[in-house]
């Protein structure tokens, strides 16, 4: 699994928990959060589906690791390829 | 004894099938975990219900659907509750108000839904105090009034210290007391600042066929994620082990077990479930306050009357008293509302017209009447509420063809008998009816005085959300589920 996988992935949960937002345009190396109308409760949501759709567990003291989608990627990748591989 | 329930375990179980409730369970069925929503009544929704009555449909508490916020809006409580629910915009079908207003003897400020409006009737009205008004609505807007820590401290106080009108400081407080304080003649600034924001700066809709097409939005989302319900079964107790809520006992006599409970039904309701407490615990923090309401149908639109209003909230004196009347209703305040005033899409307009009056009233009166005594006096009440409304409407007139002038006489008396001369059907609730649907002790409409911000109790597993938490109106009760199951549940390792 590619970081730009990883990106795809972190963009459709945005895409359904916050389907009034625009993700067209979406830097990777900005804070989501800079650029998108996220709250608390929607980086909750996440995290949440990454559990349930991906089964990968972010601790809280991680969050801030979600950042922007490089953060994602980077913190990301290895717990997907940890899952592929197990 | 035994019936479908006995046995079961739930990841958690969700007391109340109001808003709250609602959106807790939704929320917690979401991601996986096994919910089962108990609710005594036979309808969803609690103190926003609906009921019918020879074919007409009736909403119970629902006026407007505050904090509305338009299409695109960033950050607001509608926009996070329709993201944290999964819920389309379309589903809930809202229609924004035409403009209300707050009525005082020879005063009056309209609003609507945008907050120009209103801060240039401040202005108009009060000259002196527009400048304190806008420091005022500056504090407000900068109040981080979801903090769950928050001190609390005294609305009139707070506000005193940006206006010195005491007319303009009880024209605020009207509208704010009537859509939510639990308490009497006060209430804490953060709830103020709630109120104040869901009220004059997002503002009022409504869905054409009311409150309904809430709760069915909600079940239906609820249904769709495998969500159990259970209605006409309330929660006989709350068996208390330790520090645990380790079994509930159902009406039905079933009992269960739950790793997580979460109860919208009130702070000395749920207290009172309880095998280890008494059965008048929390008698100190229950609420005062409840509402008599009138609902006149008429076979004429309103606006075709002259009344163009959507919301007014009226008060006879320049004091405004907001506390539990000693008499069965207090007629020198309350709120009208016309459900017609709303610009519902495509032009459909509601099949009747509605004229709604709400005032304080005093359950422990209502209650200690006699079957024939409950009736007449709501005969009673009807009339002197109505007569009362009609006071701070604009008059009606005669009026035959759309092109004659209308004569040049109207008066009181012929606006009463106008008004019942259109009367179709008319039906009235009373403390005693807000207890049928809530289950709040005392028909207490905005629970408790002091609030459980974080909705914690001294048991580890057991949370209140709701009314007692502390958010208010429906997109409050809808984000205080919402937020109980995020921190207590969902947001837990």
């Amino acid at each position: 699994m590619t970081k730009d996988d990883v990106k795809q992935i972190v963009l459709d949960i945005i895409a359904e928990i916050a389907p009034d937002e625009d993700l067209s345009d979406i830097k990777s190396e900005v804070r989501l959060r800079d650029q998108l109308d996220l709250d608390s409760m929607d980086f909750l949501d996440i995290v949440m589906e990454l559990r349930k759709q991906h089964g990968i567990e972010v601790p809280e003291d991680d969050y801030p690791e979600l950042a922007s989608l490089d953060s994602c990627a980077n913190y990301l990748q290895p717990k997907f390829e940890a899952k592929a591989s197990a | 004894m035994s019936g479908e329930l006995q046995g079961e375990h739930f990841d958690c179980v969700v007391i109340g099938a109001g808003m709250s409730g609602l959106a807790a369970a939704i929320r917690l069925a979401m991601f996986d975990r096994k919910v089962l929503i108990l609710e005594r009544h036979n309808a969803a929704g609690g103190l926003n219900s609906f009921y019918s009555i020879e074919g007409r449909k009736y909403d119970v508490g629902l006026h407007a659907l505050t904090n509305y916020a338009p299409p695109g809006a960033k950050g607001l409580p509608l926009v996070k509750i329709l993201r944290q629910l999964r819920l389309s915009r379309d589903e809930l079908d809202l229609a924004e108000q035409r403009g209300s207003r707050i009525a005082f003897p020879g005063r009056s400020l309209r609003f609507d839904n945008e907050y120009e409006l209103f801060e240039s009737e401040v202005a108009r009205e009060f000259p002196n105090e527009i400048d304190g008004f806008r420091r005022l609505v500056g504090y407000i807007k900068a109040f981080d009034e979801t903090a769950l820590d928050i001190k609390e401290e005294s609305a009139k106080d707070v506000i005193a210290r940006f206006i010195s009108d005491r007319i303009l400081l009880n024209m605020l407080m009207v509208p704010v007391c009537y859509y939510g304080s639990a308490r009497e003649n006060d209430l804490d600034f953060s709830q103020f600042v709630i109120l104040f924001k869901a009220l004059f700066l997002e503002g009022f809709a409504r869905p054409y066929d009311g409150v309904r097409v809430i709760i069915r939005a909600l079940l239906n989302r609820y249904r769709e994620l495998g969500g159990l319900r259970k209605m006409k079964c309330g929660v006989r107790e709350i068996a208390v082990e330790g520090n645990q809520a380790k079994r509930l006992i159902l009406d039905s006599g079933d009992e269960i077990t739950a790793d997580h409970v979460i109860s919208s039904v009130g702070y000395a309701e749920t207290l009172r479930l309880r095998s280890d407490q008494a059965e008048d615990a929390g008698s100190t923090n229950t609420g005062a306050l409840s509402f008599v309401e009138t609902i006149t149908v008429m076979n004429a639109e309103p606006m075709k009357l002259g009344w163009t209003d959507t919301i007014v909230f009226f008060n006879n004196g320049h004091a405004f008293d907001y506390r539990r009347p000693d008499d069965l209703v207090d007629l020198s305040s309350g709120v009208i509302c016309i459900p017609n005033n709303y610009r519902y899409s495509d032009d459909r307009k509601l099949e009747d017209g509605f004229l709604r009056v709400t005032a304080l009233a005093n359950y422990d009166r209502w209650a200690a009447l006699s079957e024939a005594q409950y009736r007449e006096e709501k005969e009673k009440w009807y009339d002197l509420l109505q007569r009362r409304a009609l006071d701070f409407l604009p008059l009606l007139r005669v009026r035959d063809k759309e092109h004659t002038t209308p004569p040049m006489v109207a008066h009181k008396a012929q606006s009463r008998l106008i008004l019942s001369e259109r009367t179709l059907a008319k039906d009235m609730f009373t403390p005693l009816t807000i207890t049928k649907f809530t289950g709040h002790l005392g028909g207490a409409v905005y629970g408790a005085p002091n609030k459980v911000k974080d909705g914690r109790t001294d048991l580890e597993n057991l949370y209140l959300c709701g009314t007692d938490q502390g958010f208010l109106g429906i997109t409050g009760s809808l984000l205080s589920g919402i937020s109980m199951a995020n921190l207590h549940v969902l947001g837990r390792k």
